[in-house]
């Protein structure tokens, strides 16, 4: 491997990284704040992608279809902290598990009426489907603007939850719910408001990636998985750690897809195993 | 006469007043007098939830209409369907089979898409006499390989049969170098080897081969290996989500301009209009193309289109000709379909001379011995550019039949 190349390959690890990590951050949100393992936010960035293509197909625009998705997405998230998620908070995990894995069901069936069970796909927008020359190939320009947006909402995020009151009151009532409660803040309505933000995150990362990824049935599965690696590397609850989680399994997947292509499907597993041998609450995660 | 004969239930009832049945009785041999009277029984295992419910539902589709036109009869007999979702599961189908087998006492059991499935059944099939198992799909080579069986007959393609002349193809447009791309399972794997052998019986040398691991679909770091390497063109084998995310990124990464892309045809089909200009221009190699031009296809083609308001893909085809199949065989013994043995012969000489693909006949190991035809994508349609393999017979390596 040539340096030029190596330098790709970095590129093509941190560019994966950033998408990995768009949808791990809004499920490790979910969990450190709520304390609540939502097996169906994969299904969400499904969700997401299939909205973003049949919004698509109305409005003959990405860029409206995302600002036409988004508040859905937050409505919708909305809606299912409301009428499911919220009855079982003082509930044990397996209920939570069960739920959300019906919900997986329920909104992959959903999918199959509502859009069928054919491939498709959204165009790239015109003004970024160029590629820029780079090495011995080109590097298409709407991936790098995928990056740029991840990398805009992970500051974002960081700015919400550590300088702002919201993000205060998110982190008072993640650590200490009851005192929170007692200074008068709704913990409820600062729960609904995480879990809509997170399902709404889970479904942007779907709109911008459908034009990368394609939009198909079961595309929120492995999503799901890959980014509960993730969020174990990073330890479950840290936004911080999903960051980090995302990028270490990004640059395995590439490097380990180049370097050991005969173990690749097992590199990211193998470095969450190291580190789970290493700091079992991973790499941010608090003690228990 | 075969009104008479549908109910055992009215030929009671009716006995005093029917001299005409028993006159008409007694030219049926009397080993079918009372089987003829129920229903054949055709079992279904095919994906109808998850990535290949597309595919399940095009089989099944074109497999009911092609008996349907026949009246709904095969060998004068109704038939009767009893289909299960095999959910792509290979753990769930040696339960899923027996039960298709013991439980509803199936004539037929058509399927699977599946080639880890197709392996599993064919492992519970190879031990009985009967049902008789027909394949529309999975193109598993040791099916029709180490693992044939009388009981076994396919009617789509072993995965060498599409592949092979995708690399004697790449050798004839003068590349002496490639890269071969695919997941690490059955299908993948079987065709990679394939591709790399028709291209060194022209003189071509693989540089590399990938495999990723199935179904993933992160293939940047690949790509950029690829641009490395500089090879002369790249065979590759995905199908469905996977191949038009293939397709995309391969045109993203400026590779498809400057390194021809070529493989077996579900590399493109059925994903012709959802791929866009990535798919466009490449050059494939399938036992079907859509633009076909003989009668049958023309016929098939407006059929499927007022049934189920969808183009059909090759897909549908292979149901259909299950059900020619199917047909012609059970009209060859007068219906009588408990006699495996007969049907068995009739089906191994069976010829399917109606297929949208063109005509087509059972090799020994009861594989298709078809045209592979060479198409390109072309305004998103495959078009037909002519015959690359003329009645190509799989190797059939390891079958014992042949």
């Amino acid at each position: 491997m040539d340096f030029a190349t190596f330098l790709i390959q970095i590129l093509n690890g941190v560019q994966y990284g950033f998408t990995l990590f768009l949808v791990a951050s809004g499920l490790t949100l979910i969990f450190g704040i709520m304390g609540i393992i939502n097996l169906a936010h994969g299904a969400f960035y499904m969700v997401g992608a299939y909205l973003s293509f049949w919004l698509f197909g109305i409005t003959e625009s990405l860029w409206i279809a995302i600002l036409i998705g988004l508040p859905i997405m937050i409505v919708f998230g909305y809606a299912i902290e409301r009428l499911a998620i919220s009855l079982l908070y003082k509930r044990d995990h397996l209920y939570q598990v069960l739920l959300s894995y019906g919900l997986i069901l329920v909104l992959n069936e959903m999918q199959k009426i509502l859009w069928g069970s054919d491939f498709n796909s959204v165009p790239v927008p015109d003004a970024l489907s160029i590629s820029i020359p780079m090495g011995n190939q080109e590097y298409p320009v709407y991936r790098l603007f995928v990056s740029l947006v991840c990398m805009v909402i992970a500051s974002s995020m960081y700015i919400i939850i550590s300088k702002t009151r919201l993000g205060m009151m998110i982190r008072a009532g993640a650590t200490h719910r009851e005192m929170t409660q007692a200074l008068g803040i709704n913990i409820s309505r600062i729960f609904a408001i995480v879990f809509s933000l997170g399902a709404a995150l889970a479904g942007f990362s779907g709109m911008i990636d459908a034009p990368l990824s394609s939009v198909y049935p079961g595309m929120g599965d492995y999503i799901l998985i890959i980014s509960f690696v993730v969020i174990v590397i990073g330890g479950i609850g840290s936004v911080k750690g999903a960051f980090v989680g995302a990028m270490l399994v990004g640059l395995a997947d590439t490097f380990g897809k180049i370097l050991l292509p005969e173990f690749s499907s097992m590199v990211i597993y193998a470095l969450m195993a190291l580190i789970l041998l290493w700091r079992p609450q991973g790499l941010f995660g608090r003690p228990t | 006469m075969s009104k008479n004969r549908n109910s055992r239930r009215s030929f009671i009832a009716n006995t005093a007043a029917t001299t005409g049945l028993i006159a008409a009785s007694s030219f049926a041999p009397t080993r079918f007098a009372i089987g003829a009277t129920s229903k054949i029984k055709v079992g279904i295992l095919l994906p109808y939830s998850g990535t290949y419910a597309m595919l399940g539902n095009s089989i099944t589709n074109a497999m009911k209409m092609r008996i349907e036109q026949a009246g709904g009869r095969m060998g004068g007999r109704l038939v009767e369907y009893v289909a299960l979702d095999s959910e792509m599961s290979v753990p769930k189908a040696p339960q899923n089979t027996n039960k298709l087998i013991k439980k509803e006492k199936v004539n037929f059991l058509v399927g699977p898409v599946h080639s880890g499935i197709a392996a599993a059944m064919a492992k519970i099939m190879g031990q009985r006499k009967s049902p008789i198992m027909i394949v529309p799909n999975a193109g598993s080579n040791a099916v029709t390989g180490p693992l044939c069986a009388p009981n076994i007959f396919r009617t789509s393609f072993s995965n060498w049969q599409p592949a092979f002349p995708g690399g004697v193809l790449m050798g004839k447009e003068g590349h002496k170098t490639c890269v071969t791309i695919s997941w690490k399972y059955g299908a993948g794997i079987q065709m990679m080897d394939a591709g790399r052998n028709g291209f060194m019986t022209k003189g071509g040398k693989s540089i590399k081969d990938i495999l990723l691991p199935f179904p993933n679909v992160e293939f940047q770091a690949h790509l950029s290996e690829i641009a490395a390497l500089k090879p002369d063109c790249v065979f590759a084998f995905f199908s469905g989500g996977g191949a038009i995310k293939f397709l995309k990124d391969y045109e993203a990464a400026g590779l498809k301009n400057k390194i021809p892309l070529y493989g077996p045809g579900f590399l493109t089909e059925g994903i012709e209009k959802a791929a866009g200009s990535a798919a466009e221009g490449i050059k494939t190699t399938l036992h079907y193309a859509s633009n076909l031009d003989n009668p049958e296809n023309h016929k098939f083609r407006t059929n499927y289109k007022t049934a189920f308001n969808t183009d059909p893909n090759v897909f549908s085809v292979q149901g259909y000709d299950t059900g020619s199949l199917l047909l012609q065989a059970s009209a060859a013994v007068g219906g009588d379909v408990e006699s495996v043995v007969d049907v068995i012969e009739a089906m191994e000489t069976s010829r399917v001379p109606d297929s949208p693909r063109g005509p087509w006949s059972m090799s020994k190991a009861h594989n298709p011995i078809q045209n592979i035809y060479l198409r390109q994508v072309e305004g998103g349609q495959q078009k037909f550019l002519g015959v690359a393999a003329k009645d190509l017979a799989d190797p059939a390596a390891g079958c014992k039949m042949t």
